[in-house]
């Protein structure tokens, strides 16, 4: 498997230039699923919207199959690396519309027949076509969402947060659909997440952020399991004791 | 009218400042420097019409003019504080309206070449662009706001900046020129216009000076169209950079 993709000493500033990312080294093989863990404001969200060029870094380099970022039309790298939102945001118009955003942005046509297949592939039924976007359940969205997404043929598949604002029963289905989609397509896959559980459930590899650095990195069950590094293993260790006693 | 009855009409200012005063509103004071103002204002103004209609120099007329449009432009850019480079989109968006409302009326032979049309026209085309750049601004921050994760959605499917921003614009440019277009549709039947009661109040035949409304109206149409739109097409740059990336701190 190839390197996917690169990143070399990234760093970027917020707007008064206290740091975010400090210094970021890591690459991506392809076809891999990564769990992205850590702290609130420790830079996991920015780190993805920097691998889609949603945002650029104040210094460090990105490499896609040993391209340099700069070097790329950053539109073709958007629909090469495919992104989705915490929040379901719909486009006005019907779920057809919302599915056909992507391919008419690259005057493509959809047939009826891909456009079926879309939703199956999120597990929604296909009479769901016409109704309007904005009706349908926070679950419903979040799947639509994936599915415009994936119109596009992304090669990668970024994942910020997207169960964080479903219940319990929707961000279960969502987790089933991107192992599926894993499995059957083999999508290279990073997905930030503050649910530790689905982290380690869903993941093949986990990246643990912690202060705009990547502190730990290995296998997933590896890193839960046996945690190096002393952030991981204070990070884990309190957010499973918060689960355990919201559960009890 | 009179110097005598222009002095009566203080009366409804000392009657404003009493309610005020009683009522314990607390405007006294923002009242009477408006009064002041207004009249120290339009005094002065109309002693200078008067200099540049006696001897009907172009270079004063146009002098006039880029004072009236850095006056609108100073007055619109409040509205789009925090987005940098708006006032000389303004004075842009402005200017070229003038220009193209104008040179139709001229060429059109609407209206005369002379300071006495070109001045007053050109200040309500003017002062309609200063409004409606004021609107567009006020409508494309809250867009903006409202509608960031929307415009996100669009830029990360691989929408270049101007499509992920279109709609929010057609939002924008529509908003800011509806008061226009209301304007309008209920002129004449809610509230006879500045102009056209000023017209008749001196003595000119009603029909004349509804002639010049309509010509006014109209004319304001298009102007409030070439501002807004203009202004669309010059400040969707300022809300990206070059790769089609949202800035962050608008």
């Amino acid at each position: 498997m190839q390197k996917l993709i690169a990143v070399e000493n990234i760093l970027k500033n917020n707007l008064h230039g206290q740091a975010i990312l400090n210094g970021i080294t890591a690459s991506i093989i392809e076809g891999e699923l990564i769990t992205i863990i850590g702290p609130s404001g420790s830079g996991k969200s920015t780190f993805l919207s920097l691998i889609n060029r949603m945002t650029d870094p104040d210094a460090g380099t990105l490499f896609y199959k040993a391209k340099p970022y700069l070097e790329m039309d950053v539109l073709q790298l958007r629909r090469k690396i495919g992104m989705v939102f915490q929040m379901p945001t719909m486009l006005p118009g019907t779920v057809r519309d919302n599915l056909l955003v992507g391919p008419k942005l690259f005057r493509e046509t959809v047939t009826e027949e891909e456009l079926d297949n879309l939703l199956d592939q999120v597990a929604l039924p296909r009479s769901i076509k016409e109704q309007e976007a904005r009706s349908l359940s926070g679950g419903q969205k979040q799947r639509v969402s994936l599915a415009r997404t994936l119109a596009n043929r992304p090669e990668v598949l970024l994942l910020d947060e997207v169960t964080a604002s479903l219940d319990p029963h929707s961000s279960e289905g969502i987790e089933e659909l991107i192992q599926e989609l894993h499995r059957q397509q083999g999508t290279t896959i990073l997905w930030v997440t503050h649910n530790l559980k689905q982290a380690k459930k869903i993941g093949q590899y986990t990246w643990v952020f912690a202060d705009g650095e990547i502190v730990e990195q290995g296998k997933t069950i590896e890193v839960f399991e046996r945690p190096l590094h002393n952030v991981t293993k204070d990070f884990i260790a309190d957010a499973f004791d918060k689960e355990e006693v919201l559960t009890l | 009218m009179s110097t005598t009855a222009l002095f009566f009409t203080l009366i409804f200012v000392a009657f404003a400042i009493l309610l005020s005063f009683w009522q314990r509103i607390g405007l006294e004071k923002d009242i009477m420097i408006g009064t002041i103002r207004a009249a120290v204002q339009l005094i002065a103004v109309g002693y200078v019409l008067q200099f540049i209609f006696q001897l009907k120099s172009w270079s004063l007329i146009i002098l006039m003019l880029a004072i009236m449009i850095t006056v609108a432009t100073l007055n619109a850019r409040k509205k789009g504080k925090g987005l940098p480079g708006v006032s000389w989109r303004i004075a842009v968006a402005i200017t070229s309206t003038e220009i193209l409302t104008m040179g139709l009326l001229v060429g059109l032979k609407i209206i005369q070449t002379t300071p006495q049309y070109i001045i007053p026209i050109s200040g309500m085309i003017i002062g309609n662009g200063m409004v409606v750049s004021g609107l567009f601004f006020n409508r494309l921050k809250s867009e903006m706001e409202t509608r960031r994760e929307e415009i996100n959605v669009y830029l990360a499917l691989g929408a270049t900046s101007k499509q992920a921003v279109s709609s929010v614009m057609q939002n924008t440019v529509k908003a800011s020129m509806l008061p226009t277009i209301d304007g309008m549709k209920t002129v004449g039947l809610v509230q006879l216009p500045g102009m056209m009661t000023g017209m008749i109040v001196a003595g000119a035949n009603p029909i004349v000076a509804v002639r010049y409304q309509i010509l006014i109206m109209y004319s304001f149409t298009s102007a409030a169209a070439i501002t807004a739109i203009l202004l669309g097409i010059l400040t969707h740059r300022l809300l990206f950079t070059k790769a089609h990336q949202l800035i962050d701190h608008l």
